[in-house]
């Protein structure tokens, strides 16, 4: 199908007849409106789009998207989603899914997902805490938080999901943030554009269980000092004016520069080959260093199910076999 | 015998037989399953019918020498129709003292025992926990003896060879299977086509197997050591094409033929498990045919990638053993509700938990019937031979798409590694069942994903990226109709009644239950997978000696066939041998409320045909007693 074919698509058309049943003020709201302005943009067409989620508030997703959808069961998202891209390629796959979904539960199937470089775009909302539950302490939750089921607080370490996908070998990680909009939509809108497995951490509020998650880095008067926005060829700088980078040492610590040093910030490659400087970003110390949000890496590999369709192709032109020859193969003999 | 005469003109005799069971018991390492395969491959081109019974460790190589590393391969060959791979074995070949200690129990009374004598050593007798050399303290008494120092011999042989002297032991068992060429006049070149293919980049290996296996021949012909070859004449089989065939083999053959017939691409998500990897591994050699393979991280992405592919319109499998199928309840119970085809394949093993992962049984019937949270029915089939795994498969395809049901296929170890001669079926008559998907709608007419078949009750099978199908589902619970989700009470008690209706349906489009025998009488006896054989040749044995006993084995497990019910109530008992505790047996017995006795046995072993015998004989001596009704 040719683009210039393809029906112009609105806002509207993304959204189903189901009524949403996230809590009201939930920043999940936000996304769905980012995901439906990007899709409509991108112009997405409704039937050739599948959304997959697994369990929790994130997972009800799929229902209030006019495509296709399959809510599914708790951490297996990605298992189900692999299955589609490779069984029809031509499918545009999305993965919705939370912290608790794909950090925990669903750890083993996230980030082998990622290895395999199936062409999935993820969506991970993470609000810190398992919601549809009720309020536990989730695998991205704050050591010491104290919760329903943790309260003399979580002895827990935290996971930090980017650093957790670039060591799973991600082509593509990306970061945005529920109330910064037009950026939340732009990083989806890349997301859309890549091959193969696309993930992208979205901080979301949780405005029952965890209100105020991330207050300290989106209050309009913090955010300019407290947020790092990764532009593809650019210095790493943030503030009003823009007047502090992010340089690294040659161990790859960050440190921030002011002033004369300003310029040796960090010139921000997301297509480099080396994970470290994403790295290095990926666990900078959300107390001590501003949050950066946008695209971490993006490296161009062949997709998993690219892999495995070209070895079908080549073996059917190599040798066809009717069904008849099938079961004839090896030694056969015949009776009277 | 003359004793006395020069080896070149031994005189030798030849019997007629019309069944051998021979037992080659070995290492690990000693290449017992090739060479037992090889004798089956070459038997079964001889036109005898033929079973066989691979038992090996789990460990692939257990300290070498010693009884847990132990590997048999039992073959049963006859000139007549045969149902197992037999009980005790008329020819046992045991390799070391570890082989000789844990199978000569079973040998034959007056049973042939040969015997490598090369590893008699002090140390190897120690490791098989002998005391004393068995060959000294009359432990052989009873038995008639062969004793050959393979190693010695096949060394000799391959004296002239560039090998080493490692190399050069590991073709004993070539040697060996010379030996028994001659014992019961096989065809070599079966077997000598076999090696060269399979050694092809190494040729001196297949010279020097071959070499091996010509000598053993020619010394067992020429010594006088071996006094006797045995005739078993070719078997009357019905006319047709045959091919020899395991279980697993034609089970991926079945798919393969269903999915082609219902017009869709298979998808396999596995993960590697005893005694269901070599699922996987034919299947992936499958690609020209357009098979999908997918290796998953576990046993829950293999089930989750299947249920996806079915969801997007290939046909969905996923192949376990019975710790796996525990680990995807979860998801089948996802495509119950989603109510997607999905077949998964069981091939059970000897539990609970990891138990004896090369060892069989058939305790999973349970789990696969009810294992799963909430009410929550999937259609459930069993392979009974390792031809049958064929049309089982087949059939597990075509209910598979017609009823959008996940498909449980209960196969076990015994099925999966043994082997039968197989009369290929006519590919052009098998049925053909194309599936029709969900066609595209023009815009503004809702689609309805749950508007069902009002004769099988499916629900339409609709493709993501057909225009104007869009819609969502997912494992709560949907409005009849319309697929949105509902907790409504009345909706509810409806979906799951619908739910399980749609697998009871299931009952009128699979065969009704035959009998084995006359339909009514005073006993039958009820097989369910792969106990068919030794039911088969105890029930047809007494059959033959006037007494009046059934047999009927049921294929489908879940629904039940329509007429079982009936025909349970025609006979006076009924009798239902099972590999677990009795799980048929309970099924039955609260469905039907019919006195049905369990047999149960769970040793990790098959049924031996004897044992079955012996217990419907004291069944028929108790109803006997009892008088007629």
């Amino acid at each position: 199908m040719t683009t210039a074919a393809r029906p112009v698509m609105q806002k509207k058309d993304y959204k189903s007849d189901q009524e949403i049943r996230w809590c009201p003020g939930c920043g999940d709201y936000a996304i769905l409106n980012a995901v439906q302005s990007a899709f409509a943009k991108l112009g997405k067409q409704l039937h050739e789009t599948v959304i997959i989620s697994g369990i929790g508030c994130s997972s009800r997703f799929p229902y209030y998207m006019e495509t296709y959808g399959f809510h599914t069961i708790h951490g297996r998202a990605p298992t189900i989603a692999t299955g589609v891209k490779i069984a029809n390629p031509a499918l545009d796959v999305w993965v919705v899914t939370g912290d608790g979904d794909a950090m925990s539960i669903g750890g083993n199937h996230f980030i082998h997902a990622l290895r395999r470089n199936v062409g999935l775009k993820v969506l991970m909302f993470n609000n810190r805490i398992y919601g549809l539950t009720k309020g536990q302490f989730s695998p991205t939750s704050e050591q010491g938080k104290v919760t329903k089921s943790s309260p003399l607080g979580s002895v827990d370490y935290p996971f930090h999901p980017i650093a957790l996908a670039l060591g799973a070998g991600a082509t593509f990680i990306a970061r945005g943030i529920d109330v910064f909009l037009p950026h939340l939509e732009e990083v989806i809108t890349k997301v859309s554009s890549h091959t193969g497995t696309a993930f992208c951490e979205i901080y979301q509020n949780c405005n029952i269980f965890n209100d105020g998650a991330y207050k300290g880095i989106t209050e309009k008067e913090l955010r300019d000092d407290r947020v790092l926005y990764l532009e593809h060829g650019k210095p790493l700088l943030f503030g009003k004016d823009k007047d502090k980078g992010i340089a690294f040492d040659a161990n790859f610590q960050p440190h921030i520069v002011t002033g004369a040093e300003l310029s040796r910030a960090f010139v921000w490659d997301e297509t480099a080959a080396s994970p470290a400087p994403a790295m290095a970003l990926a666990n900078m110390s959300e107390t001590d260093f501003p949050v950066p949000v946008g695209v971490f890496r993006r490296r161009e590999m062949p997709a998993f199910e690219t892999g495995i369709r070209d070895q079908i192709t080549a073996a059917k032109q190599k040798k066809s076999q009717s069904l008849h020859e099938l079961l004839r193969q090896g030694e056969i003999w015949d009776v009277g | 015998m003359d004793q006395g005469s020069p080896s070149s003109a031994v005189r030798k005799g030849i019997e007629d037989r019309d069944q051998v069971v021979i037992r080659f018991a070995g290492d690990s390492g000693d290449g017992m399953q090739l060479t037992g395969d090889q004798f089956t491959r070459t038997t079964a081109l001889m036109g005898n019918d033929i079973a066989t019974f691979p038992d090996f460790p789990a460990e692939i190589r257990a300290p070498a020498g010693t009884l847990p590393g132990v590997s048999a391969f039992q073959l049963r060959f006859s000139s007549f129709d045969i149902h197992t791979p037999g009980d005790a074995p008329d020819v046992l070949v045991a390799m070391n003292p570890a082989a000789l200690k844990v199978h000569l129990k079973e040998l034959k009374k007056d049973g042939i025992l040969i015997l490598n004598t090369a590893s008699f050593s002090a140390l190897d007798l120690k490791k098989a926990k002998y005391e004393v050399d068995p060959r000294t303290d009359g432990t052989l008494a009873g038995w008639r003896l062969i004793e050959v120092d393979l190693e010695a011999r096949t060394r000799e042989a391959l004296a002239e060879t560039e090998l080493d002297a490692r190399s050069k032991d590991r073709c004993k068992n070539m040697y060996a299977l010379g030996i028994l060429y001659w014992m019961f006049h096989r065809d070599m070149a079966p077997t000598e086509r076999a090696m060269a293919e399979k050694f092809k980049k190494k040729p001196d290996v297949v010279a020097a197997n071959l070499m091996a296996m010509k000598a053993g021949y020619d010394y067992a012909e020429t010594t006088e050591v071996f006094q006797t070859s045995y005739r078993v004449p070719p078997a009357h089989l019905p006319k047709g094409t045959y091919r020899n065939i395991m279980g697993n083999q034609a089970l991926c053959l079945g798919l393969v033929a269903g999915a082609q017939r219902a017009g869709l691409e298979l998808f396999l998500g596995s993960y590697p498990i005893t005694p269901a990897s070599d699922i996987l591994h034919q299947l992936s050699t499958y690609k020209h045919l357009g098979v999908v393979t997918f290796q998953a991280e576990d046993e829950i992405a293999a089930v989750g990638a299947a249920i996806g592919a079915s969801y997007a319109g290939s046909l969905g499998l996923t192949s376990t053993s019975g710790p796996g199928l525990a680990l995807k309840s979860e998801a089948i119970g996802l495509a119950v509700m989603a109510e997607l085809p999905l077949v998964v394949i069981d091939v059970q093993r000897a539990g609970p938990s990891t138990g004896m992962p090369t060892k069989t049984q058939q305790a999973d019937l349970l789990q696969a019937m009810y294992g799963r949270n909430g009410e929550s029915p999937v259609a459930v089939i069993a392979a009974s031979t390792p031809a049958d795994a064929f049309m089982v498969g087949f059939e597990a395809v075509r209910i598979a798409v017609q009823f959008m049901t996940p498909v449980i296929v209960l196969s076990d170890g015994y099925i999966a590694n043994g082997s039968e001669p197989w009369l290929l079926p006519d590919t052009q008559a098998l049925p053909t069942f194309a599936v029709e998907f969900a066609a595209p709608q023009s815009a503004g007419t809702k689609f309805e994903p749950y508007k069902r078949n009002p004769k099988t009750l499916a629900r339409p099978w609709a493709k993501p990226g057909t225009p104007g199908l869009m819609h969502r589902i997912g494992g709560l619970e949907k409005q009849d109709v319309t697929g949105n989700i509902s907790y409504d009470a009345e909706n509810h008690q409806h979906m799951v009644d619908t739910r399980a209706q749609k697998v009871a349906n299931i009952a009128f489009a699979v065969e009704p239950a035959v009998t084995l025998g006359e339909d009514h009488g005073d006993l039958l006896v009820l097989g369910w997978g792969s106990t068919r054989g030794a039911i088969t040749s105890a029930v047809l044995q007494l059959q033959k000696d006037g007494h009046k006993v059934s047999a009927c084995f049921l294929r489908w497990l879940n629904p039940l066939p329509q007429n079982l019910g009936d025909l349970l109530k025609r006979f006076r008992h009924v009798l239902l041998p099972e590999l677990n505790k009795g799980q048929l047996c309970m099924m039955l017995r609260s469905r039907y409320l019919v006195d049905v006795e369990s047999y149960s046995k769970v040793d990790g072993l098959p049924f031996k045909s004897h044992e079955i015998t012996a217990r419907l004989t004291e069944c028929l001596a108790s109803l006997k007693n009892k008088g007629g009704r």
